[in-house]
């Protein structure tokens, strides 16, 4: 089993991923997931979402969640 | 029956409003005599932000998390105004000046809580729900840090 990431717009491009999948043994929280795709840094004003809704990068997760990364929102 | 929209072409707010209302009316989900009120917010792209003129706009959201933010957002104004409807739509993609980008409308007895929630519904659209903006000018493309105040 695996736990999806998905990142957006311009943090998607800072870290040059978009989508990418880890095992979900590689990570228990989103921030660790984070690290398992990039040697960067988590911003601070990065906004994490899991399973599409807002959460925090100390929060956990598991086989089969969809763990988002973005930058803060700009629609309107 | 959908209160929330992304159109991924260019939308005619009126048009479209017309068409929902009489859709929500034909499903039993809005009673027309029971309207005494309809707040609508339509905004558009302008050709300048920040100094620049701006040629173009690139509108980004994250497919499944936009639509249930903004149709939380429609809940969370069901509960805290006293309004019998409302409606979203948002345009994402390649945008270009003049063009629509956001359709808030809302539905009420009276005319406070129709102004009330279509106000807060906007607001928490700005800072919710998951889309992300870049400009393309003369001078190249920017990503939008942050929103204007309103």
């Amino acid at each position: 089993m695996t736990i999806k990431i998905l990142i957006f717009a311009s943090l998607s491009e800072d870290i040059g991923v978009s989508t990418q999948s880890i095992p979900a043994s590689a990570a228990s929280t989103a921030k660790q997931a984070w690290e398992k795709i990039t040697d960067k840094p988590l911003p601070s004003h990065c906004l994490v979402a899991i399973n599409q809704q807002y959460a925090q990068a100390s929060d956990t997760v598991a086989a089969g969640d969809e763990v988002a990364f973005f930058p803060p929102v700009t629609g309107g | 029956m959908h209160r929330v929209h992304i159109h991924e072409k260019p939308f005619q707010a009126w048009t479209l409003l017309e068409q929902k209302e009489q859709q929500f009316i034909q499903a039993g989900l809005l009673e027309q005599a029971a309207n005494g009120a309809a707040a609508t917010f339509v905004g558009t792209m302008r050709d300048f932000n920040e100094g620049n003129a701006v040629k173009a706009m690139q509108l980004e959201h994250y497919p499944g998390m936009t639509e249930n933010q903004l149709e939380q957002i429609i809940d969370d104004a069901c509960t805290q105004h006293n309004i019998n409807q409302a409606y979203i739509a948002h345009r994402v993609g390649r945008i270009e000046p003049s063009e629509n980008i956001v359709l808030v409308a809302v539905w009420s007895a009276h005319r406070k809580a129709a102004f009330d929630a279509c106000r807060s519904i906007m607001e928490d659209l700005k800072h919710r729900a998951p889309f992300w903006k870049k400009e393309i000018t003369a001078e190249g493309e920017r990503w939008v840090t942050k929103n204007t105040q309103g």
